[in-house]
C-alpha cells in the first residue's frame, strides 16, 4: 500500500494531478445540479407569483 | 427522410423532458467507466519503462485536454446550429457547454504542468500543445465575459453564438501557428523521457477513460441544459405541468 | 455632407424611376466607396483621435529601452516582438472607435436598412479603419525600429510585414469590436475576445520582422500572414456583419 501510494518517487505529480481532476468533476456535478435546482426554484416562485394575481 | 424528431428537439418542453430521462443512461455509465479506467490506470497498468509511475498522470491529463477541444466544438456547432436554425435550445446548450470547457480546460492546463515539472524539470514550458490550451482558456473566458456583459438574455445568446463559430474557425489556425512558432524558436521541446511506449494494459484504461469522460460530458450538458430552458422559458404552460407548482 | 452621402445609400434615386429595381440605384461597389469616404472624412475632422494610437504607439516602444537597457545590441534582439506588441495594442486600442460613433447616432442602422449587403459595407468601413490606424502604424514602424537597434536594410521588410499583418488585425478586431456594440466599457472585454484571435498574425509578423533584422529571406511567414489578410478579407465581414444584425434587434 505505501508503494503504491509512493508512486515510485512521483507521488507529489500523480496525486495532485489525479486530486485536481477529481475536484474539478465533483465541482462540475454540484454547479450543474445546484444550477438545476435554483433554476426549478425560480419558476416555481413564478408560477407562484402569476397564480395569485391571474 | 422524416425531419420531425429535429424539430421535436428544438421543442422546450420536449428537449427538457428527453434531457430529464437520459441524464441517468449517460451519468451511471460513466460513473462505471471512469472508476474502472481508474482501477486499469493507477493498479493494473504496468509502470512505464522510462517514465516509471510517473506516466499514471496520462489518464487524468489526456481525458482533460480531451474535454476541453471537444467541449468547444460541441458548443460551436451547437452554436451555428442556433444561429443557422434560430433554435432556443440549441442556444441554450452553447451557454451550458462553456462553464463545463472551461473548468476541464484549467484541469488540463493544471495536470500539464504537474505532468511536466517530472518530464520537462520545469513546471510550465512553452509546449505547443499547453500553449493552446492556455489560448482555450481565454477563448472560453471571452465567452463567458462576453455573455455575462450582454443584459439582454436573446442577444446574450446570439452574440456569443457568433463569437463561438469565430473561435472555432480560428482554434486549428491558433494550434497550427503555436506549433510553428515553437517549432522555430525551441529545440524540440527536450523530454527527460521519450513518450510512453503504450502496451494494450497501459492503452486500454486511457480509452474507457476518454469514454468515461465524454458521457460524464454528455450527462452534465444535460443537467445544466434544463436549467437553460427552464430560465429562457419564463412563463410557459408547461412548465407548471412539469414541475407541478 | 456625409449625412448626404448616406442618405444615398438606400434610398431610390427619383432621377432613375424609371428602371425596374430601384435600389440598383446605387451599385454595390459605390456604395461601399460612399461607406469609406465618409469614415474618412469623419477621421480627418477628429485629427486627435487619429494621432492617439499613433502616439500610444511610440511609447510603448520607448517603454522597452527604459525598462530593459539602451543597450542597441541587446534591443536589436526583442526588437522584432517589441515592434509587434506596440502594434497589436495600438490598433487595439483603436478598435474602440470603429463602431462606437455610428452606433450612437444611428447610423449603422441606416447602414441595415439601406438593402446594400451589410457584409460590404462592413468590409468598407474596417478598410477605412486600416487606412487611418493600420497603415499610420506601417509608415511610423521605421522610426520606432530604429531606435531600437534595427539596421536600416531591415525596414522595407518591417514595414510591409506590419502593412500586411495590420490588415489581418483590423478585420480580426472588426469581430471584436462588433461583439461588444452596446456593451458599457467594453475596454477590457474587447481585449479578451480579441487578443487571442489575434495570436496567430503576432506570430507570424514578429518573425518576419525578426528575420527581416537578421537580415534572411521573410517570404515564409510574410506567405503565411497573407493567408491569414485573406481569410480575413473573407470571413470577417461576414461575422461583424452578422454581430451588428443581432445589436440591433
Amino acid at each position: 500500500m505505501r508503494e503504491f501510494l509512493d508512486m515510485g518517487g512521483y507521488a507529489a505529480f500523480v496525486w495532485p494531478a489525479y486530486a485536481v481532476t477529481l475536484a474539478v468533476v465533483v465541482a462540475n456535478i454540484v454547479w450543474a445540479r445546484r444550477l438545476l435546482r435554483q433554476a426549478q426554484a425560480a419558476a416555481r416562485r413564478r408560477m407562484a407569483a402569476a397564480g395569485a394575481q391571474p | 427522410m422524416n425531419w420531425t424528431w429535429f424539430h421535436r428537439l428544438g421543442s422546450p418542453p420536449h428537449a427538457y423532458r428527453l434531457a430529464q430521462r437520459l441524464t441517468p443512461w449517460f451519468a451511471w455509465p460513466a460513473a462505471i467507466l471512469c472508476l474502472l479506467a481508474l482501477y486499469g490506470g493507477l493498479v493494473l497498468a504496468p509502470p512505464d519503462y522510462q517514465q516509471g509511475e510517473g506516466f499514471r498522470m496520462i489518464y487524468v491529463h489526456a481525458p482533460t485536454a480531451w474535454m476541453s477541444l471537444m467541449v468547444y466544438t460541441t458548443m460551436a456547432l451547437a452554436a451555428a446550429v442556433a444561429l443557422i436554425w434560430r433554435i432556443k435550445v440549441a442556444h441554450a446548450a452553447a451557454a451550458a457547454c462553456a462553464p463545463i470547457g472551461a473548468s476541464f480546460t484549467f484541469a488540463a492546463l493544471v495536470t500539464g504542468s504537474l505532468y511536466g515539472e517530472p518530464m520537462w524539470g520545469t513546471w510550465w514550458e512553452w509546449d505547443p500543445r499547453l500553449t493552446s490550451e492556455l489560448i482555450l482558456l481565454f477563448l472560453y473566458l471571452g465567452y463567458m465575459g462576453l455573455r455575462a456583459a450582454i443584459e439582454d438574455p436573446q442577444r446574450a445568446d446570439r452574440t456569443s453564438a457568433v463569437l463561438a463559430v469565430v473561435g472555432v474557425v480560428n482554434v486549428p489556425i491558433i494550434h497550427y501557428s503555436v506549433s510553428w512558432w515553437n517549432s522555430l524558436h525551441q529545440a524540440p521541446t527536450v523530454m527527460r523521457f521519450g513518450k510512453p511506449h503504450m502496451s494494450p494494459a497501459m492503452l486500454w484504461p486511457l480509452l474507457v477513460m476518454l469514454i468515461g469522460f465524454t458521457l460524464l460530458f454528455a450527462a452534465l450538458l444535460l443537467v445544466r441544459l434544463r436549467a437553460e430552458i427552464l430560465a429562457r422559458e419564463r412563463n410557459a404552460a408547461w412548465i407548471r405541468e412539469e414541475l407541478g407548482a | 455632407m456625409p449625412e448626404l452621402q448616406h442618405a444615398a445609400l438606400g434610398a431610390p434615386d427619383a432621377a432613375v424611376a424609371g428602371s425596374a429595381a430601384p435600389r440598383a440605384a446605387v451599385t454595390l461597389l459605390a456604395a461601399a466607396r460612399l461607406v469609406l469616404q465618409r469614415d474618412l472624412t469623419l477621421a480627418f475632422r477628429r485629427r486627435a483621435q487619429l494621432v492617439q494610437p499613433l502616439a500610444f504607439f511610440v511609447i510603448v516602444t520607448m517603454l522597452f529601452p527604459l525598462a530593459i537597457s539602451p543597450e542597441l545590441a541587446r534591443l536589436r534582439e526583442v526588437a522584432a516582438g517589441v515592434l509587434w506588441v506596440a502594434a497589436l495594442l495600438a490598433s487595439l486600442l483603436a478598435l474602440e472607435f470603429l463602431f462606437r460613433d455610428d452606433a450612437h447616432d444611428g447610423t449603422l442602422e441606416q447602414y441595415v436598412l439601406s438593402g446594400q449587403p451589410l457584409t460590404a459595407l462592413m468590409f468598407a468601413k474596417t478598410a477605412a479603419h486600416w487606412l487611418l490606424t493600420g497603415l499610420p502604424l506601417a509608415v511610423m514602424a521605421p522610426l520606432a525600429a530604429l531606435s531600437l537597434g534595427a539596421p536600416p536594410a531591415a525596414l522595407p521588410g518591417i514595414v510591409v510585414s506590419l502593412v500586411i499583418g495590420t490588415i489581418a488585425l483590423s478585420l480580426i478586431g472588426s469581430i471584436g469590436a462588433a461583439l461588444t456594440l452596446g456593451i458599457r466599457r467594453s475596454g477590457v472585454l474587447l481585449a479578451l475576445l480579441t487578443l487571442p484571435l489575434s495570436l496567430p498574425v503576432l506570430i507570424f509578423g514578429a518573425r518576419a520582422s525578426e528575420l527581416a533584422i537578421l537580415g534572411d529571406p521573410i517570404v515564409a511567414p510574410l506567405e503565411l500572414l497573407g493567408a491569414l489578410a485573406v481569410l480575413g478579407i473573407t470571413l470577417a465581414p461576414l461575422a461583424s456583419a452578422a454581430a451588428v444584425r443581432i445589436s440591433l434587434e
